[in-house]
């Protein structure tokens, strides 16, 4: 048991992590006023490079939140990889199959939309 | 006589940690804790991954929802623009930015009452987690407060007979309310509330203005025109409607709709706001829960539980959650309001 470890404070590094955690969302925000029309506007994988960046920057955050304040990173390798894997994997299994569902439907039914009157 | 050595420095160690666990038996805080955490933690680790897995069944269905609708779904720039003591003012993304820090910063306090805890100092554990519960509750608030707009709506705007909403707009194609060139003709026509009539029949709310008010304040107002849900892809904006054609439109018109509820939304597509009160929903209980644990938590440190105990891992756990309910507001924040 890491006794002595345990007793130290990591107020530095808290502090520091929120400073972290602060400037991505202020980054974030100050994206999404602004909408730059190059990153807005454009299409890279099938998306904009405005939105990448957006989920980009969410999972960083996660990930600070997740290691740092949740304190997985001193969780056993065992512990962490069964947590943070499972998740990983389900989400992404889960989130490709519906997002892909969703862009056929859309392309079935859209056409069929009227939009003039 | 080395095995015997043996078993005896096992029972001395085994007496050791008995002195300082509950009692020895394996799930319930003994000397054998599978995966190097103690039970609770542990669990609290797989309530979390089972937790956020619920949550990402909810996020992918929105996402399915929205890729179905990609071509018309509401742009959250133009729904959510309030920000307190500020009205009229088109301030998007702001509040809920508010709303992200206050949720961080209680964060912060919650782990530095973990941090306090680990050096089992009482005062500032209380402290901080006397901290981390107004945080919450602020949010809390400030959550109605969001919700208290999304409902109220900003504009108003009329539903087609197959469901689609149209806005009014200027001739800069910024979106104009309804009270700004609809006229009340004052009708008799009441709200039949229980004490009117029958007591058992009721009705929903009026909206503010009859079709036929909404549709000669229209003609009255040779600026104005209006635009579909449609969102044109060149330039990420919803498709207006020259004047010449608009009357075609509004003939269609069913109802007047002022605001958002799970059955009709101003802002375009219902499926919108039925995501947005479900999803911020079960995470606002989410946030009130840990509120109420935060609370019980926080008067058993003052009572000096933990002090007895020599451990503040109690106040570990409820960090787990509490910055698990972070981590989703993160998503949250992301899907419906970034991306």
């Amino acid at each position: 048991m890491a006794h002595a470890q345990e007793h130290k404070s990591h107020t530095g590094l808290i502090w520091k992590v929120f400073i972290i955690l602060s400037v991505i969302t202020i980054v974030e925000v100050i994206l999404g006023i602004i909408k730059p029309e190059v990153l807005h506007l454009t299409k890279v994988l099938g998306t904009s490079p405005l939105n990448i960046i957006f989920l980009v920057l969410t999972l960083v955050k996660a990930y600070y939140i997740t290691w740092f304040f949740m304190h997985m990173a001193d969780e056993t390798k065992s512990l962490r990889r069964a947590v943070v894997w499972t998740a990983i994997f389900l989400i992404i299994y889960l989130a490709t199959l519906l997002l892909i569902e969703g862009s056929y439907i859309n392309d079935v039914l859209a056409p069929l939309v009227k939009w003039n009157y | 006589m080395a095995e015997l050595k043996l078993k005896n420095q096992n029972k001395s160690y085994m007496e050791a940690t008995v002195a300082t666990e509950t009692n020895g038996k394996t799930w319930s805080g003994g000397n054998n804790k599978p995966l190097g955490a103690s039970y609770g933690k542990m669990m609290m680790w797989f309530f979390i991954l089972s937790d956020a897995l619920t949550f990402s069944g909810f996020l992918a269905a929105y996402g399915l929802m929205r890729f179905k609708f990609i071509e018309s779904w509401p742009i959250a720039d133009e729904v959510f623009t309030h920000f307190p003591f500020l009205h009229g003012v088109h301030a998007p993304m702001y509040y809920v930015a508010l709303m992200t820090f206050i949720l961080i910063f209680s964060s912060v306090t919650m782990v530095l009452a973990v941090d306090a805890g680990h050096q089992m100092k009482k005062g500032k554990v209380t402290f901080y987690m006397l901290l981390t519960i107004i945080g919450g509750l602020i949010f809390l608030g400030s959550q109605a407060w969001e919700w208290k707009n999304f409902i109220g709506g900003s504009y108003g705007a009329v539903q087609l007979n197959d469901g689609k909403i149209v806005q009014f707009v200027d001739a800069s194609g910024h979106q104009v309310t309804l009270e700004s060139f609809v006229t009340s003709e004052h009708s008799e026509r009441v709200q039949n509330t229980r004490d009117k009539g029958l007591w058992f029949v009721e009705e929903a709310a009026l909206p503010p203005f009859s079709v036929k008010e909404v549709i000669d304040g229209f003609n009255a107002h040779p600026e104005l025109t209006i635009r579909t849900e449609l969102i044109n892809p060149e330039t990420k904006t919803k498709t207006i409607i020259p004047r010449e054609n608009a009357m075609s439109y509004l003939n269609e018109t069913n109802i007047v709709v002022k605001g958002a509820n799970l059955k009709v939304n101003e802002y375009g597509n219902t499926l919108f706001a039925d995501f947005f009160f479900f999803i911020t929903g079960f995470h606002g209980f989410h946030v009130l829960s840990g509120v109420i644990i935060n609370i019980i938590i926080f008067f058993n440190v003052i009572l000096g539980t933990y002090e007895k105990r020599k451990s503040y891992e109690m106040v570990e756990k409820v960090g787990l959650y509490w910055h698990f309910v972070d981590l989703v507001w993160v998503f949250v924040f992301t899907f419906f309001y970034l991306v």
